[in-house]
Parts: C-alpha cells; structure tokens; sequence
C-alpha cells in the first residue's frame, strides 16, 4: 500500500488487513464483520481474503464475542473484535471489567490478554437511540485496560497497528462521524507512541483538549478564534487511558487557560480528570478555572435535538470567551 | 376469573394436547448414569462400561488417594480459617468423585477452566495444593502459572470462565489440536447469560468443550428448583448437543462420562454437557450457615452416598487391596494436613508495591506516577523514624 488519502473507516480496513497479513495469530470477530464487511464497512472484504476461520462472524451476544475473544487470547490468538455500537457494548461490561482488564494481574503477568475491542462511538449521524453514545469514561476508570480513540484517517491507521500489537487489551474508539473524512495515510512513515497527545495547533492564549470526533471540532473552533484575534493551541490527546498530562501541562503553562471538550457527559467524563489534574500540576500557571465542555447529564437525545446536546462551534467558542474573561 | 375466560380456554388447551405432553419429564433416578451404587457394588452400564473396562485396583486405588487427600486438604483449609490463616474457604466437601473422576479423565494437553472450588481438579492437574490458598488468604488474587499445569486461574465472577473455555476451544480446533477443553460451574451458574451464550458459541463453532456442570443442589441458600423446571442437562439438547446426568458421588461414573465426553470432542463432533449430580456437604463458604436454610435430613441422606465409602467397600470386597494401604494413605494424609498448615502459616505478606506490579503487561504512565507518589509517601514514614 502506496501513502494515499484515504477515508478513517478505510484506514482501519486497511490497518486490519496489514495486521492479519502480518501475524496469522490476528482474528477479527463480531456481529456481521463478514459478508456484510461491518454495519459501517470497516472490515470490508477481509473474510472474502482472510476467510471465515479468521474474520468470525459471531452469534448476536457481545459477553459470548468478548468472553471467548478471551479464551482465544489465552490459546494464544490475538483478537479483534467489534462492538457493532457504543450503547450495545454493556452485555459485555461484565467480561470487560471483571476478566479482561483483571486476567493479566491475577496471574501474576505470567499470561497476556492481547484483545482489542473496536467501538464506533459518538454521535451526530442522527441515529436512534444506543447509537451515539460515548461511554469512553466507563472504561477509562478500569484498571488493565488501555483506552484510545483516534481523529483522523492516519492516526487511526496507525493506532489499530499499535493496538494490535499491544499485550494489553486496548479499547479502541471509532469516532463514527468521521468514518467518511479523509486524510493522507502514509504507510511506510514512523508513527509517535500510541498513548502520546499531538498538538494539532499551536496558539498562544488558550489551549483546547480533545479526542476523537471533538478535534475536528476544536479546529473550527481555533479557526473562528483567530479571525477574532484569538490564539488557540488544539491539542488532540489521542489516548484517554492513560492521559498524556506532560504535553497538556507544557501547554497550559504556555497559554494559561484549559477547554476540554468531549461529547461524553461532562459528569465524571475525562474532562474532570483532566481538570483536577491540570489544576493540581498547573496550579500557578492558570489565568482561569479549567472549563468543560461536553454532553449534560441526561440520556443522549433523539436525533432532533443532538445538536444542541453536542458541543459544537458556538459552546466551545462560548467556554472559549467565559475562560478568558478571567 | 369469569365463566367466559375459563370457556374460552378450555378448547385451546385440549387442542394443544398431542398426548406428548402426558409423557412425563424422566425423573433423575432412571436418567442417572451409575457405575458404583451407595455400598459399592458395581453395576453394569452398556454405554459407560468401555470407558473404564481396562481400570485396574492400582488405577482404582489411585482414584481413592486423590479423593482422601483432596478431603483432607480441604479439611485443613476449613481449619485454617476457623484460624485466622485463611479469610475464606470455599469447601468441596461431598464433591470429590465429581472432581477427582471427570479430573483424572483429561489428559496432560486438555485446559481447564474452573470456578473457585475445584480444588480436586486442581489436585489432579498437578498444581500444588497450597499454592490455592494464597487467594483465600489474601496474598494474592491467583498467581500460579495457568499454562504450567493447563489450569486456569479460579473465576470467582460466576459463569465467566465457561466462555473462556469456549474461546480456548475455539482456538484448539483452529490449532488443529486434539486436545480438549473442560469448563466447570454450578447449579446457580446455569443461569447466568455467560453460560448459556457458551452453550451457544460452542456448539456454532462445535467447540471442542465439556461444560462439567457439578449440581451441588445448592446455590448459597437457593435451591435448584431456583434455577431451573428441567433437569439442567436436558438444557443440552435446545442447544443442539447431548447432555447428560451423572451420579456426581460415583468416582467411576465421572471418570467414564468424562472421558465419553472428552474424546467426542477430540473427534470433533463438538461440545457436551455433563451434570454431575452431587451434593454440597458443607457450607457454601466458610462465611456461610446452612442452617438458616436446609434441614440436617437432607445432608444426611446425603451422607450415605459418600463418594470415598463406596470406593472403599467397592475396593475392600472386590480388590486385592489389604488395610495397609488404608493405613499408609491416613498417615500421607496428616503428613499432607501438616505440610499445608506450615507452608500456610508462613506465607509471607506480599510487598507493598505488588499492588502497582503487572496492572498492565506494557506499563503504563498513571501507574508509573502513583507507584512514584506511593513510594514518596512511604519514605516519609522512614525518614520521620530515622530523625528520631
């Protein structure tokens, strides 16, 4: 594969291909990842070349796909599975949590757990409802488990490399709204570590945070600033768990002030831990309360009102204006 | 209820009667599969007799052994608790022959996966007895190597490990392996979704798996008739595989329907479901007070079906075996009660830093920063003691 543009649903087509290329080990599993390619195509065409004892379509049971991806993993596979969407992934919270992110320190670190689990999450693709949620806090909070998300097509290429060569289990995050956007995807470059923030852009008066489908966001966000004036730095920080804090802390003691935006409910989201933590490391640089911007705490809305519960160019510009009115 | 509604019922009902329905669930007794009666005569069985035609007394002493000294380990640990070694006991009391005959029919390359109570299991994989109580005492969550012995860490999350059995499965037969794979649970497991979905998984996938089902009767305080209105290996069969019940205190029984179905599943022809019908003789736990919730009756009706007396009778008028060996074995089994009283009480409390040590096998930078931050804190106690 030559570096070309590529869509960030095909980059990870194409990251999966490479990987089952590469390790026979490698499996893809999930409901209707087959034939069907996947309910948004990212494993298009890998049972056609990989066949079916390879890339599994599975009963319809996520505990049943995530609990044996487990059992795989011991006999020495390495897993990939997906959830078909964010809200269906409970069923299997219980393997996730109590086996899967747990196995590796009950045995001592004497056996791995080498799974990672694809979840298209987020919203604004007007879907009904558990299919725009963004649970990524939920297994952030769980020790053993590894929690990414990427935001364009060449992180996300390089990311499922990384995650599948991970020896921990990696939850890995789709920002489904960006499946389509596309980006130069280089093959042959070096990728950054997997767990290290990049700043998307540099600025001097403020510092926005995000991940996943919120860096787009935080872009249009910095763009509309400067024609007032304003300098943002946009970090994206690629990683939820663990949280690159190094290269947030080097920034907000450049620019002073801290937005975090993500489309999780701004309660217990990332968002709070990176707020305490910022005020704790940063504590004599900060002009201003680190201020959140995300989803409310009620159930994600029908698709007629997600963009006023999504934070959009208009709510982070408004946190943007409330910080630096400090 | 009004005249109309009972009207209206009455010809749907008589309608749906097919006259099948008259023919009445097999009760346990005709359906149990027996090798060895409560005295220890041994009775014939067409299907199950080939699986252990060629035992031989030494085999059948050997069977006797496992299941003594497994008893006494367990009693050992029961004390230990009683202590104050142990924070908890989970007994097998009453399941040895469950354990030691469906144990001894896996060969070395078969994998386990067992529940938090398997501890003949366990004996009959090699792993050494008191390396079990280490999570019981509170040292550790595990921590023996499940690959050096091909027996998983104990799941105390009920039902989990049937679904890791089945992957493991999944992955011996894409492996092209003849090797099996043995997935224990209870009664009050059965109804767990992880349960049934493996049911599910593996006969999609024809695992090869045998989802041992020890039905102590009991599930803490709830009975089985909590769990379930079948016979739970009649579940089996709305799954597509056969499921069957076995006397779970007949040694023998469970060494043959084991291996039966152990080597169905190295033929390829996909999981099985063995119902060993046993009894729970002790507690759930040592936290636990049957008392509150089953008569005294009951365990001892039980007791007259003790899965060590019928070996003995059976070995005692049937075998060449004379009391010494009897004589050796109790002594072996105080020497074993000994051994684990001392490796017990000397188990050393695990560094304070082992609760930072492999929460990921790549690290991982927050750990990193709260080991560090730990380490601070505790050398600020040091440094306070030494000014003094």
């Amino acid at each position: 594969m030559a570096a070309e543009k590529m869509a960030l649903a095909k980059a990870i087509n194409e990251s999966l291909r490479t990987a089952l290329d590469a390790d026979p080990k490698v499996l893809i599993m999930g409901e209707d990842v087959g034939k069907l390619g996947g309910v948004f195509r990212v494993t298009d065409g890998l049972q056609k070349d990989f066949g079916e004892d390879r890339v599994i379509d599975t009963p319809l049971a996520e505990s049943g796909i995530v609990g044996t991806a487990i059992g795989l993993a011991l006999r020495g596979y390495r897993p990939v599975v997906e959830i078909q969407f964010d809200g269906f992934v409970f069923p299997a919270y219980d393997q996730i949590v109590t086996q899967l992110a747990k196995m590796h320190a009950r045995a001592l670190g004497k056996i791995k757990l080498p799974v990672v689990i694809r979840i298209p999450y987020g919203g604004g693709i007007g879907a009904v409802e558990h299919h725009s949620e963004s649970p990524e806090a939920l297994f952030a909070h769980v020790a053993g488990l590894k929690v990414v998300s990427p935001s364009n097509a060449s992180d996300a290429y390089w990311m499922m490399q990384q995650a599948v060569h991970s020896d921990d289990p990696v939850i890995f995050f789709e920002p489904k709204r960006r499946y389509w956007d596309k980006a130069e995807v280089d093959p042959e470059a070096i990728p950054g570590p997997l767990h290290k923030a990049r700043v998307v852009r540099e600025g001097s008066d403020l510092t926005l945070a995000a991940y996943g489908p919120m860096v787009k966001v935080c872009q249009e966000v910095a763009n509309a600033a400067q024609e007032e004036g304003k300098s943002l730095e946009v970090l994206d920080l690629r990683s939820v768990s663990p949280i690159d804090f190094d290269t947030v802390q080097a920034s907000v003691q450049k620019t002073g002030r801290l937005v975090v935006v993500h489309e999780a409910p701004v309660f217990f989201g990332s968002g709070a831990e990176i707020a305490a933590r910022i005020t704790e490391r940063c504590f004599y640089h900060l002009e201003a309360p680190v201020l959140r911007v995300g989803g409310y705490h009620a159930p994600y809305p029908p698709a007629r009102l997600e963009d006023e519960y999504l934070p959009g160019l208009d709510r982070v510009l408004d946190a943007v204006d409330r910080s630096l009115a400090y | 209820m009004t005249v109309e509604s009972t009207a209206a019922r009455k010809p749907r009902r008589s309608a749906g009667t097919k006259r099948t329905s008259a023919k009445k669930p097999p009760s346990p007794s005709t359906e149990l599969v027996q090798l060895l009666t409560p005295e220890g005569k041994r009775v014939k069985h067409a299907e199950y007799d080939p699986y252990v035609a060629d035992i031989t007394p030494e085999e059948l002493r050997g069977l006797y052994r496992d299941m003594v000294l497994t008893r006494r380990f367990d009693a050992e640990a029961t004390s230990l608790q009683r202590q104050g070694e142990l924070g908890l006991w989970a007994s097998l009391l009453g399941q040895e022959a469950a354990q030691i005959g469906s144990g001894r029919a896996l060969r070395d390359d078969d994998y386990v996966f067992p529940t938090y109570r398997e501890h003949g299991v366990a004996w009959c994989r090699g792993v050494d007895p008191t390396n079990l109580l280490g999570m019981f005492r509170g040292v550790n969550n595990g921590g023996w190597d499940p690959n050096s012995n091909n027996f998983h860490l104990y799941t105390i999350v009920i039902g989990s490990q049937t679904l890791h059995a089945t992957g493991y499965a999944m992955g011996v037969a894409k492996d092209g392996a003849d090797s099996a794979v043995i997935a224990y649970f209870g009664d009050g497991a059965s109804s767990q979704g992880d349960v049934a979905e493996s049911f599910t998984f593996s006969a999609v996938y024809n695992a090869p798996v045998v989802f041992f089902c020890q039905n102590n009767q009991w599930a803490i305080s709830e009975p089985t008739e909590k769990q379930t209105r079948v016979p739970l290996y009649q579940r089996a069969q709305g799954y597509g595989f056969p499921g069957v019940r076995v006397d779970g205190n007949d040694v023998l029984a469970c060494l043959a329907v084991t291996k039966w179905a152990l080597e169905r599943a190295r033929r390829g022809e996909g999981p099985t479901l063995v119902e060993a019908f046993t009894y729970r003789m002790g507690a759930h736990t040592t936290s636990d007070d049957p008392s509150r919730y089953r008569h005294d009756d009951e365990r001892l009706s039980w007791e007259a079906k003790d899965p060590i007396q019928r070996l003995r009778s059976y070995l005692a008028s049937e075998t060449d075996t004379n009391e010494g060996f009897f004589g050796e074995l109790e002594a072996e089994s105080e020497a074993l009660g000994r051994r684990v009283r001392e490796v017990v009480r000397a188990m050393p409390d695990p560094d304070h830093f082992a609760i930072f040590e492999n929460v990921y096998a790549d690290g991982h930078a927050l750990v990193d920063e709260e080991r560090a931050q730990f380490a601070a804190y505790q050398a600020s106690f040091v440094t306070e003691g030494e000014g003094e």
